[in-house]
């Protein structure tokens, strides 16, 4: 048996405008909380889901298909986590007092 | 989308003056107006929604950078400029630290699109330290413009 447990779950973009800033904080956030290594895969590129601005860098639209990885302690859970949030339109604002 | 798409090459300052978060968004907002992208009458109102979108979480990114940004329905087009503060600006970073480099954006409200891939370009390009570096050490506006057209060259980005 594995001592460092991990997990990975692919999930669509769901949020109308994609992973612009404030989501991707918001999953950087989440992503801190654990002690697992997670990381945040598109087609070309993986990152570390703890650092916005790497999240940033996939520049992933609605739609887009991504993976979570995690590997270390709480490894399901995490990946759980984000996948529900990428999986799920949330942090629509991009800011100022015109968003409808 | 490349720096050249969306930066506004006559509103980029090397010396920003400000030394608080709103004093740099007015700069900046500022020379957006005089090089003719933003009405003078709307840079009140992007000003304070540019504000508003810095208190549901602060733009300021880490490593001395910072995305301060609003959408605006007087745009018709995504536009941007760059500033750096030689001093450096209390900004509420993640990281505590002062930010230098400001990356303003306003985009209009139906291109979301073009928002995220601005996002994009700017995150890939600072994740280069030299590129960074580079840009917090320049002195001069024309110093500035190189070291983007130098990244839309992909000359720090593998």
């Amino acid at each position: 048996m594995s001592t460092s447990p991990s997990d990975s779950r692919s999930v669509t973009v769901e949020n109308e405008h994609g992973l612009h800033m404030r989501p991707a904080y918001l999953l950087a956030e989440t992503a801190g909380k654990f002690a697992c290594d997670i990381e945040i895969e598109n087609e070309d590129m993986r990152v570390d889901a703890k650092s916005a601005l790497s999240i940033l860098t996939l520049g992933a639209t609605r739609g887009t298909m991504l993976q979570v990885h995690a590997s270390g302690p709480e490894a399901r859970q995490a990946v759980h986590e984000l996948a529900a949030m990428i999986g799920a339109p949330f942090s629509e604002e991009i800011g100022g007092d015109t968003h409808p | 989308m490349k720096f050249c798409d969306f930066v506004t090459t006559e509103a980029i300052q090397s010396d920003l003056t400000a030394a608080d978060k709103e004093g740099v968004i007015r700069e900046l907002v500022k020379n957006l107006v005089e090089a003719g992208k933003i009405n003078g009458d709307e840079s009140d109102g992007i000003v304070e929604a540019i504000l508003k979108r810095e208190e549901l979480g602060s733009t300021g990114i880490g490593r001395g950078i910072a995305v301060p940004h609003t959408k605006h329905p007087s745009v018709d087009q995504l536009t941007g400029t760059v500033g750096v503060s030689q001093n450096g600006v209390d900004f509420q970073s993640l990281d505590g630290e002062p930010v230098q480099l400001f990356f303003l954006l306003v985009s209009p409200p139906d291109r979301p699109g073009d928002h995220l891939r601005a996002l994009e370009n700017i995150s890939r390009q600072l994740r280069d330290d030299m590129f960074c570096k580079f840009l917090k050490q320049s002195r001069t506006a024309a110093d500035i413009q190189t070291l983007l057209e130098e990244a839309d060259n992909n000359q720090f980005v593998s």
